[in-house]
């Protein structure tokens, strides 16, 4: 497989990533080399096997519906990097 | 003070020899002796290291002291902390004071033990070497050009060169057990679920497992009585005892059937690293096991399974990573897509970034089936390979990585070569069982290891038969010179 600058961008893009123009030749590159390993998955024949989502096929795990949290909203924000009246801040989103 | 087992500085501590912080205050002595040259702690906690020896050492005046009570360790830099910085290596979270405790930290706390610091690590664990750090390179005690491992190749690093006991390690693919092989040290993943993952920063959450990584299997099973155990918090955590580890160390190794399997031992090991283990195989022989050679013929899907798994994964975890809540805001985002983009292109490294990429295109539309469908239904074919293996033998054995300590920069070029370092170790967290590396002797002066595989919650089955090795051996307990 390869990948070229528009996948780069588009895939930076999905990935909420800005990255330098200049490394985007680097990218193609090494991504290219890693779906060319992972395309030998495809020696495989997968016919009928189950996907394996869990090591131990293990199913969620459900709790009752209880408050088990305290409020600690100051606590959280005070790593926040902008918060104002107990919101985090983040640029205007909507006129 | 720094060469002895947890079991004997235990004793020593509570019969009055020496002080927890006599002690505690004798290992920050030897991290700033030495630190600056292995750079293996990101942050040291001089102070509540201190603080917490003085409470141990109250504790055991009073004897309500437990055995691990007043022993320092060293946490990987993965573990949150509360109240002091949780980076995992990455600019993203250098401003990352964690507001709780991880489980792992919790339980280590209630037992008394006493936190030097956080240790050294590749950015969000995702490395083979510890060069993907923002902190820096950690070297190898054993070879200051050399890589120690990774991604725990910091903790690796501080128990070697004896600035911590112990320490704590996550492994997704190998992270534990390859810088303990690179480093000379015991290290065990436990089954996936068998220690909590709450408050572990999560990297690819259905491969990430905590473990020991100690001088010894008997270290080890001490710090594993405390680490594992179920935990609500944790939605993977599994509901099932955990027995005492140290109880069955010196069971008799007669009637152990190991499997060596073929494909362990194919092209890529390096001749001397394969003739250490064959070694140490034969020991086993004379320890009262049988050896058979058996076959995982799925081995080679491992490493291409792995790397759409764990970036899938890792992607789709490392998304809470905005700049909104914690960690590494840009300066002056002109509006929300700029604020996410350049506060995550900023913060992240280069690896991670290849990672998170990688793993955003395998999930993208259209690509699921062939990718992360498909690696999942790899990641069953590789697990029944093993659940074969373990109808005819107890336990698999064989090298934990494919060389021993590499020189730092050989791999920083090739993606794909560094990634071929976990050949040996992916399979396992794959499959979800427990793995071992344990020291099996030297090659031109650099610690090979030897892996053992057990079937599911074989830890204490493991721990025994790396202990009888250990009875009889004395490669764990060599340490390198500059560090003694």
């Amino acid at each position: 497989m390869s990948l070229n600058k528009t996948d780069i961008e588009k895939i930076a893009h999905l990935a909420r990533l800005a990255i330098n123009e200049a490394d985007i030749p680097d990218y193609a590159r090494d991504l290219s080399n890693i779906f060319n390993l992972v395309e030998q998955m495809s020696a495989a024949d997968t016919t009928d096997i189950t996907p394996m989502a869990h090591p131990l096929d293990a199913h969620q795990r459900l709790r009752q519906d209880v408050i088990t949290e305290t409020d600690q909203r100051k606590l959280f924000q005070s790593i926040a990097p902008k918060t104002e009246a107990g919101v985090y801040l983040v640029p205007q989103v909507i006129e | 003070m720094h060469n002895k087992s947890l079991s004997e500085l235990s004793a020593s501590l509570h019969n009055g020899e020496f002080s927890s912080v006599e002690l505690t205050q004798h290992y920050l002595d030897r991290i700033n002796a030495h630190n600056e040259t292995l750079n293996a702690f990101i942050t040291v906690t001089d102070d509540s290291a201190l603080k917490q020896a003085h409470v141990a050492d109250q504790l055991l005046q009073q004897n309500k002291a437990g055995k691990l009570a007043g022993i320092p360790l060293a946490h990987k830099d993965i573990f949150c902390t509360q109240g002091v910085r949780t980076s995992c290596a990455s600019k993203m979270l250098d401003n990352f004071i964690a507001p709780y405790n991880a489980t792992v930290v919790e339980k280590i706390n209630a037992a008394g033990m006493v936190t030097l610091g956080k240790t050294n690590m590749d950015e969000f664990a995702m490395g083979s070497s510890n060069e993907t750090s923002f902190y820096g390179e950690v070297k190898n005690p054993w070879d200051t050009n050399r890589v120690p491992g990774g991604s725990s190749g910091g903790s690796a690093a501080a128990v070697a060169a004896r600035l911590a006991p112990i320490a704590t390690g996550t492994d997704t693919g190998g992270s534990i057990r390859q810088p303990a092989s690179l480093c000379n040290l015991t290290g065990l993943k436990p089954t996936y679920g068998r220690i909590s993952r709450y408050g572990m920063i999560a990297f690819a959450s259905s491969l990430d497992q905590a473990g020991p990584m100690a001088n010894s299997a008997e270290d080890a099973a001490m710090l594993l009585n405390e680490m594992a155990g179920f935990d609500d918090r944790d939605s993977t955590s599994v509901e099932r005892d955990v027995p005492d580890y140290t109880e069955t160390l010196n069971d008799s190794l007669d009637g152990l059937k190991i499997g060596l399997p073929k494909e362990y031992f194919g092209e890529g090991l390096d001749p001397d690293v394969a003739a250490t283990i064959e070694a140490a195989v034969k020991m086993y022989e004379s320890l009262g096991a049988t050896i058979k050679e058996i076959s995982l013929p799925n081995t080679g899907l491992a490493v291409p399974t792995y790397y759409v798994v764990a970036p899938a994964e890792c992607s789709s975890n490392l998304s809470r990573m905005d700049g909104v809540r914690f960690g590494h805001r840009c300066d002056d985002p002109k509006d929300l897509l700029d604020l996410y983009q350049r506060s995550r292109g900023e913060g992240f490294g280069e690896e991670v970034k290849r990672r998170i990429m990688t793993g955003t295109y395998a999930l993208s539309a259209g690509y699921y089936d062939a990718y992360y469908l498909k690696a999942q239904q790899c990641r069953r074919l590789i697990s029944d390979d093993f659940q074969q293996a373990f109808n005819d033998v107890d336990v698999i054995m064989g090298p934990t990585a494919p060389t021993t300590a590499f020189n730092l920069g050989d791999k920083t070029d090739d993606p794909v070569a560094m990634y071929l370092a976990d050949i040996y170790t992916i399979s396992t967290n794959l499959a979800g069982l427990p793995g071992m590396s344990i020291p099996a002797g030297f090659v031109d002066g650099l610690p090979v290891g030897l892996q053992i595989i057990g079937n599911y919650f074989d830890e204490a089955r493991l721990l025994n038969i790396a202990h009888r090795y250990q009875q009889a051996t004395d490669w764990h307990q060599q340490t390198p010179a500059g560090f003694k």
